[in-house]
């Protein structure tokens, strides 16, 4: 039995399927080996308010979530702000241990750690290096690239020309019909620049991704699920574990909705990605009370 | 050149001082301070050129107006200088694109353009 055909016979312990090309699995010819990832975004780590009145129990229900899945993922990725943003460096750093050790509690070891703006901007992204090491890099994994980069340690929210020239370079290295997962915090495309919901020099990385044929980008700092092409390159937003945000555009400001006692952990939520042959499912699941 | 020439001339750069002075834009000022811009809703006229004086009080923040892909850094201690001219009447959102912190997320306003 697949691990879908189980997901769906299970009835999925709360997620919901959204099925999608990974942009050529099948397509390039070479069958990949099925593996799925989980994707975890926006935990704020630190931040204290009405939003959440229990924002340091979210993260570890996530956790434990992620540890009763009956398969486990082959790896984790954090798509940025791990913690809440603070004026102070050694609170920043607190902050950033003390999420470490909420993780650490994954089962699964092999963890992709990402910057947010709230962990790297006001320090350009010192005290991450130091916690959690390189802020954009790539990897490999059963046939399918992977590129993490990084939009938020320059405060204005540029990958920058020398994170972009690194990024030319690794795409010239890679076969354009490979299938090609890119990890970011913030959306490479303009979704609402009135928000600041963009990257400034976003669409240089979208022309320097347009050769490749089957690209896929997984994001966060939105603090919702939305999901907008650009081209033939998909781009898929991830909920928060801290606080769900107002749908693009739909509000004055980009501030905290406010917590539903009827509703508890509304909005908030986290992700499997299946990787199987030509497809890769987004599996979206929600935080339950218990 | 004869003297009467030089006046002539001097009088019509006279002129045109003092009428470009009376045709120069209105200059706006505006501050910078974490997490807010003072004003931060200003009242324009459509078709009005003006010059916004623009400084920093405390930390390299941003200014953008997405709608007319105008923006600026701004450093502290320095006062940016942006002219624009509102083509319509509507509303023209302003914000700070540097992150600078908790509350950077509201920290924006608007032109008001009548």
């Amino acid at each position: 039995m697949q691990r879908r055909d189980f997901l769906h016979l299970a009835g999925l312990g709360g997620g919901a399927i959204f099925s999608a090309s990974l942009a050529g699995c099948a397509s390039a010819g070479r069958p990949q080996d099925n593996f799925y990832f989980v994707q975890l975004s926006d935990t704020h780590w630190g931040f204290q308010g009405a939003p959440n009145p229990d924002a340091r129990g979210t993260l570890p229900k996530a956790v434990a979530a992620v540890n009763a899945l009956p398969r486990q993922p082959d790896f984790i990725v954090f798509t940025g702000d791990l913690t809440h943003t603070t004026d102070d460096p050694a609170e920043r750093r607190r902050r950033m241990a003390e999420f470490k050790q909420v993780v650490s509690e994954l089962k699964v070891k092999t963890v992709r750690f990402m910057p947010g703006e709230h962990d790297a901007s006001l320090d350009r992204g010192a005290a991450f290096k130091e916690m959690f090491g390189d802020t954009w890099y790539r990897f490999d994994h059963k046939g399918v690239h992977f590129i993490a980069l990084d939009n938020v340690s320059d405060r204005g929210t540029t990958l920058g020309a020398e994170q972009l020239a690194w990024m030319q370079a690794e795409l010239a290295r890679l076969d354009p019909d490979a299938p090609l997962v890119v990890l970011a915090h913030r959306p490479l495309f303009p979704l609402v620049p009135k928000w600041d919901w963009h990257t400034r020099d976003g669409d240089q990385a979208l022309a320097l991704l347009m050769p490749h044929r089957n690209v896929t980008v997984f994001y966060g700092h939105i603090h919702q699920e939305h999901h907008q092409m650009t081209g033939h390159i998909a781009h898929h937003s991830a909920r928060s574990l801290m606080f769900p945000l107002p749908a693009p555009g739909a509000a004055d400001k980009p501030v905290a909705l406010p917590w539903d006692p009827a509703a508890p952990y509304r909005g908030l939520g986290w992700r499997e990605v299946d990787v199987d042959g030509g497809k890769a499912e987004r599996i979206e699941h929600g935080v339950n009370a218990a | 050149m004869k003297r009467r020439h030089l006046l002539l001339l001097g009088a019509t750069a006279g002129a045109g001082l003092t009428a470009a002075r009376a045709q120069a834009p209105r200059e706006i000022e505006i501050t910078a301070q974490r997490f807010h811009f003072t004003p931060n809703v200003i009242p324009l006229k459509a078709g009005e050129p003006v010059v916004l004086l623009i400084r920093s009080l405390d930390f390299a923040h941003g200014f953008f107006v997405p709608d007319l892909n105008l923006r600026t850094d701004l450093m502290p201690g320095r006062v940016v200088r942006l002219a624009l001219t509102p083509k319509e009447p509507g509303e023209l959102a302003f914000l700070c694109d540097n992150f600078c912190g908790d509350g950077h997320e509201g920290m924006d306003g608007h032109f008001q353009v009548t």
